[in-house]
């Protein structure tokens, strides 16, 4: 909210140096945004009457106007449509300056002399109104300087007023506040109404639902419609709300002011004098002010005339038939206090959030109902010429009790830190209108009614905290004693896997979950997790694979000339929930996309990347987690080329897939080609077997190395082949490594040979001639079980 | 032999060796010429043998002219085998051009968040924290009940939630802070505790150069008896010193307002890169802002069972990209969400 200094002061000096009460603001957490000072550059502009006002001879737009400023006459220039002879405005003489620094001086405009400008709202820095010439008040004294006049010296502070409270929404909350800081007086008169016994008008208020209305006050008034004077229109807009008409300019004005919502009907546009506070019907519909047809829920509280007919969706915003408007001459006056949460709900369905709503949504003052319409009247009768009507119609029929709150001294200071007295702490909380009984040690507090957020013990602990200042508060480190800090096995598993992939040559990207169901589609074709609010289509699935969101990496680079790109991320996936569950089930996962050629120039040959490059990033991942009873299966993957594509199995349970990225997407995502990828559920790898870790002593005797190559047909991996050489050999076998791959016509068709390494070694002697003949026969026969021949 | 002799021999053997040497024509030949010269066979060695049967007077001369003999000859042997060996390297043709640089790529690097996010983890582990985790996708008792804001709360409509199709409406969202980790966090530990919580939150929001629907945040949390907000302040502070490296950081706080702790206040700390003579970072206010904190309210507490008479607890909030961007200078956030190539590799 927008807090001119000028009102504060309407209620305690708050004389302190402006950066002083900036500073006591935010310690008090009325969050200080900007500090506005509208009129700092404004110099020398003057009240002037328009004496007369002439056409331009040159140009249609432009007039000439004669101006009157007290001790002088000359003639301006202006664009504006709205001067005419009569009228008071501010005038800015050559010399005067204007917000910007802009100083004007005595010019020609299309060949006429113009001696200064006159000047709209804007042009003087308040506000944005520049439709046209700011009309000063007529009887304003000519030659004067505006500012005072207009209240340019004034500091406006825009406040951030958290929603805990609404009592700082008002200017008088604001103050109190400040009057409590700096230990000054602070005041707020009573208002004076005068009621005219001549106008005598009954208003029966029916209040339906006492539990969303508690309280209903409705008070009649003659008016007399017009413009407000200068000094409220200045206030208003200051507060950065324009002015509309004297009546609903009171309404704002008490709003801004006490913080509390006022609703000025047309009382001769109701149908019959006469209030109805009740719950909408399904289906009802009702047109308010903003010209929004709107379709009502049984929930919603509607202010209703004596037809029932609606004339304001409470508390939110006027509507039906009962505007003020220029022909009003008698209005009702409503000031209400409204339950919270009904308001709040209400304001979300509809989507409309009004001064109002804001206000009654956080918890405005009950008792404060009937001060504020005294208020409202006081003002009304100053400057709309009203008719009080004598006695109010006040439907409260179960005042608010306000809460008794047993606060200790001992719990203040245990919570704070503090060593503080009760005379302390009774000093912190007297200034804030909270009422204290009590010996020093415990207290009885009762809270004002205008702070609804004050009902525990707690919340009057931190006042004391607001009101001394976090400043008076030690610090200190507490030390665990019942624990050492330290990540758990899969926090630091989660760094080694990153840290692999690094040393791989991969680069972690972060994505955001939020895809597109295109995306995801192109490499799972699992239903995703779908959002229900989503703001575009891009962003409205959670991704069930890392793989879309790299996909979306390397198409950036590649759209930027980085077409050699590898990259990896870990973090979770979203799959749909288990039968009984009702959040999704969040694997979290590691994938890695390599894409466009391995740079080996200008020592080696440049290649394109190729999957085996992927085998490397996954195994460097599996090495790091010692993951053991690996196997790669050839097999079809969403997204993947189905020629060159496999599951990752981690004894027997899929783990992850690894592969070519399917031609198709790649061309779809204009990816630079080749592209590669794995992806791996760390998850599932949590559950695999890892690497015995039992120590194994190393053999000093020299190894025997047997090379076998067989014919093979392509249905059988090499990893199979691998598999069972291993298995024949026994222990003796220290390392089994296939070393070639050769296809030829002199194989036949679909077969190759694969030929294979063999590192045997015995723990305690070298292998003899013969033991190793025996081992490369079972080798041999393990093989051929495989359909592998040897060659020759 | 006599000690003519001996002086005879050892000075025709330096004028033949010295020849010899500079005759050998490859490190192999010269090897042997030192041999020759030097070793078991060599005149040196025979007048050495010699010695023994001279006078006393005469075996200083005899030694002294030994020693002159060998340092001449090694010398010359020396000076001949660097002319050998550049002239062998010489014939390997020109050098390797180690300019080149090697293969490619050596290493890659890891996202600047997770550089910040292991930071921020160590410092606490230092400080005797564990690190706690929790879903993305959140029900509404953990992001909102449970941590006192109610529904229609109006501290609802400060966070712009993304609701996801599952269960009844608006009952499941991708959580909105790290918070509900500390409701999980209470649900399954008994106090003391001692934890924080990093990961990824969402909001309603497209990204652009100032919002994003995904960022991470860090959440703390401690509960135990007697802690005070005396705690939670040396606590924020001695984390902000180890951040910025910098023991000076000071550390402000201003009321503010959070449903789930109560007092609750903004933090900031003072600026380290002006030291609070004003500068772009700071925004010229000598304070920059990172983030909110509190002590537990009692009514947290309360949902998940712990007796607030006999537990008190204190919690805070940071956002790991601002902390990114104030250190680097980074100045829009969708930076870390594109992964350009050359971002990532500037890590």
């Amino acid at each position: 909210m927008r807090a001119p200094l000028s009102w504060i002061r309407d209620f305690t000096p708050a004389d302190a140096p402006i950066d002083e009460i900036v500073a006591a603001l935010n310690q008090l957490g009325l969050e200080v945004d900007a500090v506005e000072e509208p009129g700092r550059e404004v110099r020398g502009v003057r009240v002037a009457r328009i004496l007369e006002v002439l056409p331009h001879p040159d140009a249609d737009k432009l007039q000439l106007a004669d101006v009157d400023f007290g001790d002088g006459q000359t003639r301006v220039v202006c664009g504006a449509p709205n001067i005419a002879a009569g009228m008071v405005v501010p005038f800015a003489p050559s010399g005067a300056t204007l917000p910007g620094g802009f100083t004007l001086e005595r010019r020609k405009i299309r060949g006429q002399v113009s001696d200064g400008m006159l000047c709209s709202a804007k042009e003087l820095g308040l506000g944005d109104d520049h439709s046209g010439i700011l009309a000063l008040a007529p009887d304003a004294v000519l030659g004067d300087d505006v500012r005072p006049l207009l209240g340019l010296d004034d500091v406006v502070f825009d406040l951030a007023i958290t929603p805990n409270r609404p009592d700082a929404m008002g200017i008088v909350g604001v103050a109190r506040e400040l009057a409590a800081h700096f230990r000054q007086p602070f005041t707020v008169p009573d208002p004076v109404v005068v009621t005219d016994p001549g106008v005598a008008i009954t208003v029966p208020v029916l209040i339906e639902a006492p539990d969303r209305c508690p309280r209903y006050l409705a008070r009649v008034a003659e008016v007399t419609v017009g413009p407000s004077p200068e000094w409220m229109r200045a206030r208003l807009l200051k507060a950065g709300v324009r002015s509309i008409s004297n009546v609903v300019d009171v309404t704002n004005y008490v709003l801004l002011e006490r913080n509390q919502p006022l609703h000025a009907f047309d009382l001769d546009r109701l149908a019959g004098p006469g209030i109805v506070v009740r719950t909408a019907t399904a289906g009802e519909r009702m047109t308010t002010l903003d010209g929004v047809e709107r379709e009502l829920e049984p929930t919603d509280l509607l202010i209703c005339d004596a037809d029932r007919a609606p004339q304001a969706l409470a508390g939110i915003m006027g509507g039906g038939d009962s505007e003020v408007g220029p022909t009003t001459t008698r209005i009702l006056l409503e000031s209400a206090y409204f339950e919270r949460m009904g308001i709040a709900r209400t304001s979300k369905r509809v989507k409309l959030r009004s001064e109002s709503s804001a206000r009654f949504e956080r918890g405005t003052d009950p008792d404060g109902v009937a001060v504020a319409a005294d208020r409202a009247l006081e003002l009304l009768v100053a400057v709309a010429a009203a008719r009080v009507a004598p006695g109010s119609v006040d439907e409260y029929p179960a005042p608010v009790v306000r809460p008794t709150i047993t606060v200790r001294t001992a719990k203040v200071n245990a919570v704070l830190g503090t060593t503080l007295s009760g005379a302390e702490v009774r000093e912190a909380l007297a200034p804030l209108g909270i009422d204290l009984a009590g010996d020093g040690e415990v207290f009885e507090a009762v809270p004002p009614s205008f702070r609804p957020d004050l009902d525990r013990e707690i919340d009057l602990v931190e006042e004391v905290a607001r009101r001394i200042g976090f400043a008076a508060i030690g610090r200190t480190v507490p030390k665990p004693e019942h624990q050492v800090g330290a990540l758990s096995r899969r926090q630091r598993d989660r760094r080694l896997v990153a840290d692999a992939l690094v040393g791989a040559g991969y680069s972690e990207a972060v994505t955001i979950p939020l895809v597109s169901p295109e995306a995801v589609a192109r490499f799972s074709d699992a239903p995703p997790v779908v959002v229900a609010n989503p703001l575009r289509s891009e962003e409205s699935v959670l991704r069930s694979t890392l793989l879309p969101g790299l996909a979306a990496v390397a198409a950036h680079n590649g759209a930027r000339g980085l077409a050699d790109l590898a990259v990896f991320e870990l973090g979770r996936v979203f799959l749909r929930p288990d039968p009984d569950a009702l959040l999704p089930r969040e694997p979290e996962c590691v994938a890695g996309l390599r894409t466009g050629t391995v740079r080996r120039t200008p020592v080696e040959p440049d290649r394109p990347v190729d999957a085996h490059d992927a085998v490397d990033a996954l195994r460097s991942v599996l090495d790091a987690l010692g993951t053991d009873a690996v196997r790669i299966e050839a097999a079809p993957v969403v997204g993947l080329d189905p020629v060159a594509s496999a599951r990752v199995l981690a004894d027997g349970h899929p783990v992850g897939v690894v592969g070519v990225v399917d031609p198709r997407v790649v061309d779809a995502l204009g990816l630079a080609s080749p592209a590669v990828a794995f992806e791996l559920d760390l998850d599932a790898l949590a559950a695999a077997p890892t690497r015995d870790r039992q120590f194994r002593s190393v053999s000093p005797f020299p190894p025997s190395n047997v090379d076998l190559a067989f014919v093979v047909p392509d249905t059988t991996a090499a990893a199979d082949l691998v598999a069972a050489l291993s298995g024949a050999v026994g222990p003796l076998a220290e390392s089994v490594r296939c070393f070639d791959e050769f296809r030829g016509e002199s194989l036949g068709p679909d077969r190759r040979s694969l030929a294979f390494a063999l590192r045997l070694r015995a723990p305690d002697r070298t292998l003899t001639d013969s033991e190793v003949a025996e081992v490369r026969e079972r080798a041999i026969t393990a093989a051929g079980a495989l359909g592998a021949v040897l060659r020759g | 032999m006599n000690l003519a002799d001996a002086l005879a021999l050892l000075e025709r053997s330096a004028a033949e060796a010295a020849a010899a040497v500079v005759g050998a024509a490859s490190l192999d030949d010269l090897a042997s010429v030192e041999r020759d010269w030097l070793g078991k066979r060599s005149p040196a060695t025979a007048v050495n043998e010699a010695i023994k049967t001279f006078g006393p007077d005469e075996r200083p001369r005899a030694g002294q002219a030994v020693g002159a003999y060998r340092a001449a000859v090694t010398d010359a042997v020396a000076v001949r085998r660097s002319e050998l060996e550049a002239a062998a390297a010489a014939d390997r043709g020109p050098g390797l051009d180690l300019t080149l640089g090697g293969h490619g790529a050596v290493r890659g690097h890891l996202h600047l968040v997770t550089q910040i996010r292991r930071e921020l983890e160590d410092i606490f582990v230092g400080l005797g924290y564990r690190i706690a985790e929790g879903p993305e996708v959140e029900d509404d008792w953990h992001n909102f009940e449970a941590l006192n804001i109610p529904p229609a709360h109006p501290a609802r409509s400060m966070q712009d939630t993304l609701y996801i199709e599952l269960g009844r409406p608006e009952q499941v969202m991708l959580r909105t802070h790290t918070s509900p980790v500390q409701i999980r966090t209470m649900e399954t530990q008994e106090p003391p505790i001692y934890v924080v919580a990093p990961g990824r939150t969402y909001r309603n929001e497209t990204l652009d150069a100032r919002h994003s629907p995904a960022f991470h945040q860090m959440e703390c949390l401690a509960v135990d008896r007697g802690l005070t907000m005396a705690d939670l302040f040396g606590t924020i502070e001695a984390f902000a010193k180890r951040l910025f490296d910098d023991e000076s950081v000071r550390t402000r706080f201003r009321s503010d307002f959070f449903p789930y702790t109560e007092p609750s206040a903004e933090l900031a700390v003072s600026c380290v890169f002006c030291h609070q003579r004003g500068c772009r970072v700071c925004s010229h206010t000598g304070w920059i802002e990172l983030g909110g904190c509190g002590m537990v309210d009692p009514n947290v507490f309360v949902q998940v069972g712990i007796d607030p008479e006999e537990w008190q607890g204190f919690a805070f909030g940071f956002g790991l990209e601002r902390i990114a961007m104030i250190r680097y200078g980074i100045d829009e956030i969708r930076t870390f969400f594109d992964n350009d190539q050359r971002f990532l590799e500037q890590y």
